[in-house]
Formats: C-alpha cells, structure tokens, sequence
C-alpha cells in the first residue's frame, strides 16, 4: 500500500470511528448496562477463542504433552488442584481451560458460518421471492411455512441424519460441512421471510421505480437499491441467530451426531464430561457448559438491546 | 370455510408426499441390497432374478409407490442394526416417549399460564421481574444442559431423584406404562421438568405479552369504568382474549416436546423413540430412520392442521377468508 492512501484511509477510519461515538446508537449502548456487560463477556469469549493457539496454557491436541498421572485433576482451588491447570484436568490430562477455548473457537466459527450462510440464503431467497412474486413466491413462501411449523433443532437433526446417510465417510472437514449444511438449511427461512416482507413494501416505492424506468436491470435494481433498505431488520434477527445457531450445534455435537470427535466444541467436550458426573467430576462438564450459556446469553442480550435500540416504538 | 379446509389438507398430503420422498431417497445410499444378499461366486443371471424378485428392476416412481404403500401400513421392514421389526420397535418405545411429553405438557401449561398472567399484572415490580430474567434463561439454556444440571443438583449432590431410564414398568396390554407404581413417578421427574423448561418459559412469554396486550385494550378500559372488580377485569376479560393465540402456541409445542424429548431421552437415557432414532442416525440405520421422519412429519402436519382448523373455530374471521393471495397470515 503506498502511505498516501493508507492516511487517507487511516482518516476515513478515524471518521468513521467518530460517527460511532457520537451515534444515537452508541449513546444507547453506553446507557444499557446489560448491553454493556453482554458485549464485554462477548469480546472477552470471542478473544480467548480467537487466541487460543498463543493464551492457552497448554495445547490439549498435542497427544506429547499428556500426562496419564495428571488426569483428573479438580480445579486450581481445590485440594488437590495445581496451578498448571486452573480448570482442572479431564481423563486424559488434558488442560480443560485450553480445551475449552479451542472448543469455542470450533462453536463460534460453526455458529458464524452457518449464520453467514444462511443469511446469504434467506436473503437471496426474500428478495427474488418479493421482487418476482407469482408462483417462485407462493412456492417459496409455502416451503418456508412449512418449514417453520417444525422446531429448528428437529430440521437440523434431520438433515445432519441424512447428511450423514449421505456421506458415510463424513470425517473431518465433511462432518463440519454437513452440519453447518445442517444448521444452514435450517435457518435461512427466518431470513427469507422477513426479506421478502421489506422487499415487497420497498418495490412499490419511488425510487424502485425510478430505477426500473431508467432501465436498471432486476438484478442491479436488488442489489444496489433494495437491498441496502432492507437488510436492518435481518441484521438483528442475525444476531439473535448466532446464539441460536451456536446452541443447535452444541445440541447436535452434544448427541454425538455433530463435529468430529477430533475437533470438539463445546458441545463436544459436555457430552464427554457427562460421563464423569457421577464420578464427583463435574468440572470436566460444567465450565465448558458455563463457556457456552455466557456466550449463547451474551449474544442473546445483544440482540435483543439492538433490535429494541433501533426500534423505539417497543420502548 | 370449505375452500380454506380443502387446501390445507392439500398442503399437509403435499407435506408428507415429501417427506416420504425424502425417507426413500434415503435407501438409495445404504448401497446395493443385492451385493449383499448373494455370494461371491452368483452369476449375472441369479443377481438378477434376485433383483426381480424383490421387484429393484422396476422404475423408481414403482418402487416409490410401493415403499408408500408398506409405508402406510407402517411396515417400513427391519431394523439394520437389531434386526427387528421396526414397528415393533417403535410401538414398544412410543408409550415412553408419549408419557414423558404429556407429563412435561402438564407441567409447561400448569406452571407457565400462571406465571404469564403474573408477570403481566405485576409488571414492573421486582417479582415480575425476577421471573421474567427466569424466563430469559430457560429459553436460552439448551435443554441438555438443563438435564444435566438437574442430574448434578438432584441426583449426584442430593441423590433424592433418580436419573437414568424408566424404572419399573408395568404391562398394560401393548402400553407399558411407568405411571402405576411410585419407582416410575421418581423416575419421570426429572426428565419431564427438563423437558417441560423451554415451553413453560415460551408460554410464560406468550401469556404475558398478550396480557399486556389485552390491558391495554379499550374493552379492558371500558370495564375498568364501569368499576368492574379488578378480578372480573383480568380474568374475565382480558385473560379469556389472550387464550386464542395462547391455545396455537401450546398446540404447536406439543409437537415440539416431541422433538425435544430427543434431547432429553438422551440425556437421562430414557428408553422411548427419542434415544431410538438418535442411534440410528449414529449407526446409519436407515429403515429407523425413515420410520420416525414419517411418523414425526405426520405428528407435525397433524398438529398444525388441527390447530388451524381450531383456530378457524375460534376466530370466525378467518372463516371469510377467500383463498386469494393467502392473506390469512
């Protein structure tokens, strides 16, 4: 990059930051305490997840580092707790304050591809169903009816099922993409309603118009016009989404029919530690569960701050 | 009204013709029966009779029809695994499962309702409060998580509860039924509370956000001055207009705890069609698959008609409905 533009891009950040600060939006957030604590517990989850591979303590995939005679041991605090682990350790020795943050980073990044993905789904689908109308409308419109009269983790369920009848050999990376496949299909119908309702309010509207009879073509009409006018709403329903989506895939892993065994999530790692309850080691279970409420909660709070926040008739 | 019905029955058939697609489509990855049948050593000419025999040379749409026709029977043949009858699998789990989702029902409405019209007229105070951050939390705590903090709590630290299976059961014709002796009420606690959790905190919600609703309407103003008692007001009026769209969601939910007693079979081993079909996802056992994808659609498709026709009953505008444009969402 030749320095020029990098301050004049530098500049335009600054700017930018600035309008966040003094935003409407902002002043909100800095007046909900909730939001606030929700966004901290987020940002301090997201980066121990983001970090792991330098924060944590140990690397709980490295098999050389194991030790047998440190298997089982309680938390930090505790009598016989060390302070190498601070969460204690699992059967196999494993550090479960650095399984747990590597578990995150495979449950944040599930969650957020399958929200990426399906949103990119749902909102393709609501904006050719609401420009178009007719029978791609009515037919698409049915589908996602019916797919919302079932619960989502029943829908995912399904699919992982027939993902996994589908590909037999699903190890690894095709495990990862059948359940986000999973999790996406499931999801994009909230999207898509919610879109193609904007979408069919926004095509009556001037400026829709003025396009069209300027000769716009469909597609650029939906792309560069209505989708910028349409895609609040769906942006807080994301958000909501993502606690949503991270819950699912915990559901599923905690089921045994979700990530390999060889990358856990959270999920993973709470199924692995209910074997041990009854054995008096609950913190094998309860801190990777604890990781995911915090998260799923803290998303959860967010979402519903910013869908309150850039909607004040609810107040 | 007639037109409204019609359709809807034409959307649930379009429904489970889909899914029956689906649960077909499913055989065609278990591979070819055939090689699995004959020997090493069969000749073309026996790999094909066999294939006749069990009619695989016939065109898709063919077999179709006849897998929907041993589908509608509920004869969906055997178990890959356990080499039974999957019907008699699945009828000899389904009085658990159903026990389990009725109890939990019971539990969701009796607790939930309440809760709702609570919350609504203390709105504000510290006690409404409490229960709604209350609510917040069962809808968001994953169901499995719920289950195991009861076990923790109830079973390992206290060990008051039991948290694994059924307990004694007892023969009642087809119905093995946990409910006649106390070991199978101690066993049904737990799992049904956990199951009970989600739909009681969405119920909450539902009921309170309507009450609001209803409060605030000019009838419930109207009876206040006519100097209704307060009583007369909140139950009389307002509670009796919340309960039409209480009425859809709780109906919805059944079909929901349906689902998530999935979960929660899992969770305290629970022997019913949940735990079943988990572990045939796990070991790719198709035809068990297949069974309970029907048998959980028709649940589902039967649920929603029911609750729309019932809807239908109660909301007389709906009944007008021409069935241009589907306006009545």
């Amino acid at each position: 990059m030749k320095p020029v533009a990098a301050g004049a891009d530098g500049a335009g950040r600054l700017r930018a930051w600035r309008r966040l600060f003094a935003s409407d939006l902002w002043f909100d957030f800095v007046h909900a305490p909730v939001a606030v604590i929700a966004a901290v517990l987020l940002l301090a989850c997201v980066a121990g997840a983001a970090g792991a591979n330098w924060l944590a303590p140990h690397d709980p995939f490295d098999l050389t580092t194991l030790d047998l005679a440190d298997s089982h041991l309680p938390p930090a605090w505790m009598a016989d707790g060390r302070a190498a682990y601070p969460l204690g350790t699992d059967d196999q020795g494993r550090d479960i304050l650095s399984a747990l943050m590597y578990g995150a980073r495979v449950s944040l990044m599930v969650g957020l591809a399958a929200v990426a993905l399906s949103l990119m789904l749902g909102v393709g689908a609501g904006l050719v169903a609401g420009f178009a109308g007719g029978v791609l409308d009515a037919s698409l419109m049915r589908l996602c009816d019916v797919m919302l009269s079932f619960p989502p983790i029943l829908i995912a369920l399904l699919i992982d099922g027939v993902g996994r009848v589908a590909f037999p050999q699903a190890r690894d990376t095709l495990a990862f993409v059948v359940l986000i496949l999973a999790i996406t299909l499931t999801d994009w119908t909230r999207y898509a309603r919610t879109v193609r309702g904007s979408t069919m309010v926004e095509r009556h509207k001037d400026y829709v118009q003025a396009a069209r009879l300027i000769g716009v073509p469909p597609l650029r009409i939906l792309r560069r016009h209505v989708l910028p006018n349409v895609l609040g709403p769906v942006l807080v329903l994301a958000t909501i989404q993502v606690g949503q989506a991270i819950i699912t895939e915990a559901t599923l892993s905690f089921l045994g029919v979700g990530v390999p065994p060889t990358n856990p999530s959270l999920g993973t790692l709470i199924r692995i530690g209910n074997d041990f309850l009854y054995a008096g080691e609950w913190w094998i279970t309860l801190f990777p569960a604890i990781a995911l409420v915090v998260i799923a909660l803290s998303v959860n709070l967010l979402g519903d701050w910013l869908r309150d926040a850039l909607n004040p008739r609810l107040r | 009204m007639l037109v409204y019905l019609l359709r809807r029955l034409g959307q649930a058939a379009l429904v489970m013709l889909v899914v029956g697609l689906i649960a077909f489509g499913l055989f065609q990855f278990v591979g070819d029966p055939v090689n699995n049948m004959v020997g090493q050593d069969a000749t073309p000419a026996q790999r094909a009779q066999l294939r006749a025999d069990l009619g695989l040379d016939q065109p898709a749409p063919v077999q179709f029809a006849r897998f929907a026709g041993h589908a509608l029977r509920g004869d969906f043949g055997l178990s890959l695994r356990q080499g039974r009858e999957v019907s008699a699998l699945i009828s000899e789990r389904l009085p658990a499962t159903l026990e389990l989702a009725i109890a939990a029902a019971v539990i969701a409405a009796v607790v939930g309702i309440p809760l709702g019209v609570f919350a609504a007229l203390r709105r504000g105070r510290a006690s409404a409060q409490v229960f709604m951050v209350g609510s917040l939390l069962g809808v968001s705590l994953p169901t499995f998580l719920i289950g195991i903090l009861l076990i923790e709590v109830f079973s390992v630290l206290a060990g008051w509860l039991p948290s694994f299976g059924r307990g004694a059961t007892v023969q009642v014709g087809a119905w093995s039924t946990g409910l006649l002796g106390a070991d199978g009420w101690r066993h049904l606690v737990l799992p049904a509370v956990t199951l009970a959790v989600y739909p009681l905190a969405l119920l909450m919600r539902v009921v309170r956000a309507e009450m609001l609703e209803a409060l605030r309407s000019d009838y419930v103003r109207f009876a206040r001055a006519r100097g209704l008692p307060d009583r007369v007001v909140h139950f009389g009026h307002a509670l009796r207009n919340t309960l039409v769209p209480v009425l859809t969601i709780s109906g919805l939910q059944l079909g929901t705890l349906i689902a998530f007693s999935i979960i929660t079979e899992t969770v305290f081993s629970w022997p019913g069609m949940g735990s079943l079909f988990i572990q045939a996802v796990q070991f790719s056992d198709v035809p068990v698959m297949a069974a309970y994808l029907c048998l959980i659609a028709l649940l589902f498709v039967g649920i929603n008609l029911a609750v729309d026709l019932l809807y239908a009953v109660v909301d007389p505008r709906l009944r007008v409905r021409t069935p241009a444009g589907g306006a009545a969402r």
